[in-house]
This record gives C-alpha cells, structure tokens and sequence, in this order.
C-alpha cells in the first residue's frame, strides 16, 4: 500500500483470564473508507478493538504493537486515546439507558472545542427531536444512532465501530448503513461487521480472523466474491447474504 | 397520636443519619465499585475534629455561631481525609475491587484504633447548643431538637445532592459513571477525577453525621462510626447501589422500621426486622429499590 | 472440556512442584508432620523465651496464649475455604464462631446439659444456621454477597447484645459482660489452671482437623470446581455444573468448622463475651488470611496464628518501656494492636499481595544474588 495507514497493529496477542485470545496478530487500516474486521463469533474480533481502544480487562495481557500513525496507543489510559482522535463505538451500544439523549450527548462534549451538533443533528434528526426522552426507552435503532452520534460531536482521526447492526430490524440496518457510509466519507472506520450485505455495501479493505490469527486480509469486494473462502472463514457463503 | 409523630419523627431522625452516611457510601460503590470500609472512619473523624474545634479552634464554640464554625471544621477535616485516602490508598489500585476493599478494611481498623490512641476508648461528651438539648411541640408530641436538626441537615445535603448531580457537568459525569464507568472513560473522560470527587462528597456528609450524630446521641466514642455503619451498608444494599434517591426511601423505611418495631415489639427487635427487609428485598429484587444490579 | 476445569488453579501450584534446591528438599512433605510433633510436645518444654512469652513455655498463661493462637489458625483455614479457595467475600464468618461459642456456652451453664452435648448440638445448629442463612446470601454475588452476610451476622451481634430473657428474670447470654462458663459439670480434665494443657492440645487437635479438612475438600473434586468459581464463575455454569450448590456445600462446611472453633474457643477462655460476634472478628480473619496468603495451604495457619500472638503480645509491647519513653504521638499508637496490625495489613495488601507465604519466593532470588558475591 502506497498511502501511510492511520493504524498500524502488529503482532498484538492478548491474553485474559488464561485464555490466549489473540494470538499475534497483524494488520493495518487505511486512511480512507471502512476496513472491516470479520470472522465468526468468539474469534476476537471485539478483543481486538478493546485492545485499540485500551479496554482490556485488567486480567489481562496485551502484547505488541499497536501505533496510529507513529504514536503508541499501547499502555495509555482510554480517555487520553479517545480525547486523541479514537473515537468507540461499543457492541451493544452502551448508551446511558438512566440519561436523557442530552444529556448522553452532552457528556461527549469537551473543553476546547466546539460540539459539532449541527452535523450530528444533520445526520440524525430524531436525536434533536428526542433530546429529553430517557436514553433507555429508545427503539435499538434509535440507541445506536445515539451511539454513533456522540461519538461525532468531535473530531476523529479513526472510528472503531463495534457491530452496529446487531439485532436491528432490516429497514434500520439500512440506515444505520446509509449513516456508516457518510460518516466514511469523512474520517476512517474500522468496523466489525456479521452482515455480509452491509460489509459489501461498506468496506473497501478487510481483515478476517480466524481463532485468533489474522486468516486473511485484502480487498472486501474480492473476498465476498469467493464463496468457498468466505464459506470457510465466516461459516457463510456471500450468497446467504440476508437483509 | 402523640406517641406516632414521636415515633415517626425520630424514626425520621435516625433516618437522617443513616441517609447522610449512605448516600456517600452508595455513590463510592455505585460509581468506583469500592465498599468503603473506612468510610465510618470518616464519620469519626468529623465527629472528633467537631469536638476538638469547640475547645480549641479560635472563633469556634459549643454554641451559636461558634457551633457551625465547630461542625464546618469537622466536614472539612473529614473531607480532607477522605480525599487522601481515596488519592493515596485507593487510586493506586484503580479496578482491583478487592484489594481496594481489603485497604478500606485495613483503614477501618487502624483509624478506629488511632482515634482511640488518641482520645481513649471512652464516650467523651459532646459539645452542644443548649438549644439542641430541648424539645420541640410538633402535634402534641414533644420531640427532641436534635432530631429535627438532622432531619433538616440531612433534606438540605439531600437537596443540595440532587441538585449537583443533575445540573451540573460532574454530577453529569458521576451518573453516567455509576451506569457504565467503561463507556464514560470510552468518551474521553478522566472518571479517575469523579472518583476524587464522590470521595470528597462522602467523606463531607459522613463528617457532617459525625458532628451531628455527636449532638443527638451527647457523646462521642471512637466505635460509633462502625455500628453506624452497618446500618448504612443495609440501606444502600436496599436502595440499590449508586441511588441517592434510593437511599432515601431505604433510609426512611429502616429508620421508621426500627424505631416502630423497638418500641411496640422488644427492643432490639427493630433492628432484627431491618435485617430481614434486607433479606426480603435481596430476594424479590437482586438490584435493591432502584439503581444498577448489586451483583458487580 | 471437563479438563480445563479439572486443572488446579495456577496460583497453587508452583510452590509443591518446583523442585527446591535445598537439601532438606526430600524432608518437605514430612514437615508438618514434625511442626505437629513439635507442637504437641510444646507443653513439656520449660524454655523460657523473655520477650516472646512472660512465662514458660508450659506455664498456663502461654499455653492458653498458645491455645488461642491454634484456634485462630483452624477459623482462618477455614475461612480461607471461602475466601482464597471459592473467591466468597463472606463478612459474616463472626457469626459461626459465635455460634460455637454461645451455643455451648448458654446450653451448658443456661440448659445444664452435659458438654458432649452441649457440643455436638452448637456444631449441628452452627452447620444448619450456615446452610440456611447460605442458602438465602448465596443467591447475590460479590460486594452484594459481602453486605447480606454482614447484615445476618449482625442480627447474631443485636441477639447477644440484647440478652433475650426465657422465663426467668436472667438473661440468656448475658449481654455486654458476657456469660462466663459454668464449669462444675464439665469432664475435671478441661477444668482448672493446671490442666490448661489438655486445652491446648484440644486446640491443636481443631488446627489439624480443619488443616486436613481443608486440605481433602480442595483436593477433591468439589475442591477444583471450588477453584474454578473462584477464578471464572461462568466457566462452571458453562459446564452443567451448578455453582450455587458448590457455593453452599463451602459456605456450610466452612460455617460447620468456624463454630467446633467457637466451642473450643469457649472452653479455653472459659467464657463468651459479646465481641466474637463482632464484625471486627470476621474483619480480623479476613486480615490473618490475606497477611498469610489465601488460597494456599498453610499461608492462613500461620496469619492466623502471628495474628492473634501479636494482637495479644503488642498490648504488653505498648505499655513495655520502650514505647511509653517514645513521643507521644509515636507511642500512643503503638500501644493499639489495632493500628499495628491494620498498618501492617494495608502494606501488606501493597507490597505482598501472596501474604507471607510469598515471602519466599520474593526473597529466594535476592538470597541467591546476594550468595553470588
């Protein structure tokens, strides 16, 4: 690859519990569009991401390099790697189901710089309209635009964005595809992603593991046009793509 | 009739106090997962630092201004405390629940033993408005003015709490926290600090049951922290971990719980029933009355 | 599957299966058997050791210093059972002993019945109220499971505290004094200053119960799914096992151990007296276990062993001349066990996390670096 990457992951193996989750793995993510991190359940697709991010449980033991641009994000607290331009959006969305909507939005916001509500808001109007409801009894749908959106109040330098589409009715997958695919326009993603029809709709590269080992990485387009490989890598065949 | 505002009123007194040692403990654990053994200490010391300033702190007294001169510098010494033992003790061990635990345990006994190296193991008298020593006519019932100073200092600190928490941007940062610390960190935010700060708020109000508790009960001994605090820990087990306001009905029930059943039943009886609503509440629901499930 | 369970847990091992290199290393498994021997022969020795003890070695005074020790060492073994071996954070442990204590105590001098009954009755009450009260706690985890026990050991505390009357005008366990043991219709050989030592080898006799007890259950197969709660409770459920049954099998039998303590307890200080129903008590053992190191076999024996010694010989410490000529501020704290032992605690959580039977480990290397020279 010509261009510089904005990740860089080397080697990473992450231990917890005993358990040797990843077990040195390697890859890079570009500075433009959707890279996506694939595999079947449990191979740890969401251990790497934590990894990044710095939320390993404190049980275990992450070893490797994991650089964006030529910093180490390795043995940083989260909040500094956030505040640097990582922005997370966790599986299950973890919105603050006791909060208002404001009030979750207003928690992203930081000293020094101006919340971007305007294109929050742009992408989301139910978020404005909904602002004094409980985040809580938000629809799935709406909670994950919720999830998505704080995480755009500010500036980033990388998303990592963890299966956003999980256990959403078919139509709010497509939206919540539409806004993944705008908010690519602007700012690297790295997402993990089940969906086959959002994956090929989404990602330019990708990167399947498999038990833990980078299995393989390339073109998405090419990957999803090999049944036989994503049969075996995924356990699905891409035209089991459902939705 | 009489015998009911009584009972009730200092069934509210009781309350109070347990109220203004819980809502501290209950946000500490709801927010950093730290049962805070040590958090009686911080009760005695407020107590002890209260009694020391009506004798020897200039412009301080036993009554008048002087006395809110006495309690201000009793909060403030257990404030600082517990400030220090959370940036000392605690923050080194961030997420290691149980060694955290086992500190305040270590802290509990220590503080309670130099505290009582210092002004003996004997009940000492408290200093006291004379004011607080009298009673009050509320509806035929002559009730005594401590209790209703605590119930009032314990709606103002109730008051003040909520007000904090849900106007403020820290209060903002401590209820997010107490739902999902991860998440808030995973925003770009240092909650290391709101633990400081609910230290800080904790150790204030057990400080300020200290001086108070001092004025109901006339005395003032090294162990009163501890016996206290057991209570507290029942009340932010039923009010469910984290929820001041849970804590408050869960403070309120004890409270009326106890007095009522010790004076109609046999005494000591109260306290027995408090541990089986404990019981009943933990088994019809884990989370207690409100806030998150008490399991983590 | 099975297999990852069925594994001891890591902590444990190393220290029996690395082979030592001392040359007393074929003599190892044959160690406690001695430190038994020794310590039951302790009675005939007339050693004088000023400093550690005020009299001989068997005046009675250190043998029921001695005795208590032992005691202690048996309820934090079976403590640890809970805490090191199960990751349970009971705080309610107090109120077993109690138990023990009380039960024989009130069914003895209250009740007139015979020790051997009065015994037996404590024990299998003590077991039953475990397995019971187990029964509701266990059903939170964690700091919710910590809080449920303290509060139902604190219902045991207000029961004492408030000296329940039956009948008659006196109380049942005679509340803030305490109850002093009646002892006209106990066996002559547990009665009197002279035969303190039959106390002590009861004592013993306990430690090296529970010590086997102990020792049995966290070898068997209970014992490994035991350690498999402590270290990924949902790794059991995933299995088909049942963690909540385990759980209460430990909590019963713990509660089962603490209160034969609470008997022998009674009979050496000839007497209950409310604070071992305390939560300091439980607190303490909580203390002996982690400054001996939970989880292994002899680390909390010899917390709780160092514990109660110290806890008994510092008061003597601090009121010795070398702390009163101290500064105030330095002597006053010194004089209260308490504040030594919680200071010492709190370091010890710091700087030892494995308690004193990591001591070795952590010194081995810097003793061979310093031989090197």
């Amino acid at each position: 690859m010509s261009v510089e990457p904005v990740l860089t992951v080397e080697d990473l193996s992450v231990r917890i519990a005993g358990l040797h989750i990843l077990q040195g793995v390697s890859f890079t993510v570009a500075p433009t569009g959707v890279t996506v991190l694939l595999g079947r359940n449990g191979v740890g697709k969401t251990t790497t991401l934590r990894a990044i991010v710095g939320l390993t449980p404190r049980s275990g033991d992450v070893r490797g390099t994991i650089r964006m641009g030529v910093q180490s994000l390795l043995a940083r607290p989260t909040h500094r790697l956030v505040r640097g331009g990582l922005g997370y959006v966790p599986e299950d969305r973890c919105v603050f189901a006791g909060l208002t909507v404001a009030e979750n939005l207003r928690l992203a916001e930081r000293r020094g710089s101006t919340p971007a509500y305007d294109k929050v808001f742009a992408l989301f109007p139910e978020l404005d309209r909904r602002g004094r409801q409980r985040a809580g009894s938000l629809s799935g749908g709406q909670q994950q635009m919720l999830a998505i959106g704080r995480v755009l109040l500010n500036d980033n330098r990388l998303l990592l964005v963890d299966e956003p589409t999980k256990g959403l009715a078919p139509k709010v997958v497509t939206e919540v595809a539409e806004v993944l695919e705008r908010v690519a326009e602007s700012v690297p993603v790295l997402l993990v992603e089940q969906n086959l029809a959002v994956v090929r709709r989404l990602a330019k590269d990708a990167v399947v593991l498999s038990a833990g080992k980078v299995a393989w990485t390339g073109n998405a387009q090419e990957l999803l046009l090999e049944t036989a490989l994503t049969k075996s890598l995924l356990g699905v065949g891409s035209g089991e793509v459902h939705a | 009739m009489s015998t009911l505002v009584l009972l009730t009123l200092t069934g509210l007194g009781v309350a109070a106090l347990y109220l203004l040692v819980a809502s501290g403990l209950s946000l500490v654990f709801g927010l950093a997962d730290v049962l805070n053994f040590a958090h009686g200490l911080f009760l005695g010391v407020g107590a002890y630092a209260t009694w020391w300033a009506a004798d020897n702190l200039p412009g301080a007294g036993s009554d008048g201004f002087g006395f809110v001169v006495a309690v201000a510098f009793g909060v403030l010494a257990g404030t600082l405390v517990a400030v220090l033992v959370e940036l000392v003790l605690i923050r080194p061990l961030y997420s290691r629940t149980i060694e955290q635990v086992l500190v305040t345990v270590g802290l509990s006994l220590a503080g309670v033993a130099l505290l009582q190296a210092t002004w003996g193991a004997d009940a000492r008298p408290f200093p006291r408005p004379s004011w607080t020593r009298e009673v009050t006519g509320v509806l035929g019932a002559n009730v005594p003015n401590a209790g209703l100073l605590l119930i009032v200092a314990a709606a103002v600190v109730l008051g003040g709490l909520l007000a904090f928490l849900h106007w403020t941007r820290y209060g903002l940062v401590i209820r997010a926290g107490v739902e999902n610390r991860e998440m808030v960190t995973a925003l770009g935010i240092d909650v290391r600090k709101a633990f400081t700060l609910v230290f800080a708020i904790g150790g204030a109000a057990a400080a300020l049951a200290g001086a108070l508790g001092g004025v109901y009960f006339g005395t003032v001994s090294p162990g009163q922290g501890g016996s206290l605090l057991i209570f507290a820990f029942i009340v932010v087990v039923i009010g469910g971990m984290g929820s001041v306001v849970g804590s408050a009905y869960a403070a309120v029930a004890v409270g009326l719980l106890q007095q009522f059943v010790n004076y109609y039943g046999t005494s000591g009886l109260g306290d027995i029933c408090v541990v089986g609503l404990l019981a009943v509440v933990l088994l019809l629901r884990p989370q207690g009355l409100a806030g998150k499930v008490a399991t983590a | 599957m099975t297999n990852s369970v069925v594994e001891a847990p890591p902590a444990q091992v190393p220290d029996e299966l690395t082979p030592g290199r001392s040359r007393w290393h074929g003599l190892r498994p044959f160690l406690p058997l001695v430190a038994l021997v020794v310590a039951a022969i302790v009675p005939y020795s007339t050693v004088n050791l000023p400093g550690f003890f005020e009299g001989p070695l068997n005046s009675p005074g250190t043998l029921q210093l001695l005795a208590i020790c032992l005691v202690f060492g048996g309820l934090a073994a079976g403590y640890d059972l809970l805490f090191g071996r199960t990751g349970m954070l009971s705080f309610g442990h107090a109120l077993y002993f109690a138990a023990g204590v009380y039960g024989t105590d009130v069914l003895v001098t209250r009740a007139g019945l015979p020790l051997w009954q009065a015994a037996l009755l404590a024990v299998t009450g003590g077991t039953i109220l475990a397995a019971l009260l187990g029964a509701v706690a266990l059903r939170t985890v964690g700091i919710a499971f910590a809080m449920v026990t303290l509060a139902f050991a604190q219902v045991g505390a207000i029961v004492v505290a408030r000296d329940f009357k039956l009948g008659s005008g006196e109380g049942l366990t005679g509340g803030e004094e305490g109850l002093p043991l009646d002892v006209s219709g106990l066996p002559a050989a547990l009665v009197g200053v002279t035969n303190t030592v039959n106390l002590y080898w009861l004592a013993l006799a306990y430690l090296t119960l529970v010590v086997f007890v102990v020792h049995r259950v966290s070898g068997s197969p209970t014992g490994r799914v035991l350690a498999g709660l402590r270290d990924d409770e949902r790794r059991i459920g995933v299995l088909g096992l049942d963690p909540y049954r385990f759980k209460l099998v430990a909590f019963t039998l713990a509660g089962g151990l603490a209160t034969a303590g609470g008997v022998v307890y009674c009979l050496i200080v000839g007497g209950a007296s409310p604070h071992v129903t305390s939560s300091e008590l439980t607190l303490s053992l909580l203390v002996m276990v982690v400054l001996g190191g939970p989880g292994t076999r002899w680390g909390p024996v010899l917390g709780g062993i160092l514990y109660m010694y110290l806890d008994h010989r510092l008061t003597a410490f601090g009121s010795s001349d070398a702390v009163e000529n101290l500064p105030a501020f330095l002597s006053h704290p010194l004089s209260q066990p308490l504040f030594v032992l919680g200071t010492v605690f709190i370091l010890a959580v710091y700087f030892f996390p494995g308690g004193l039977t990591s001591l070795k480990s952590r010194l081995t290397p810097l003793l061979t670096a310093l031989r090197r020279r």
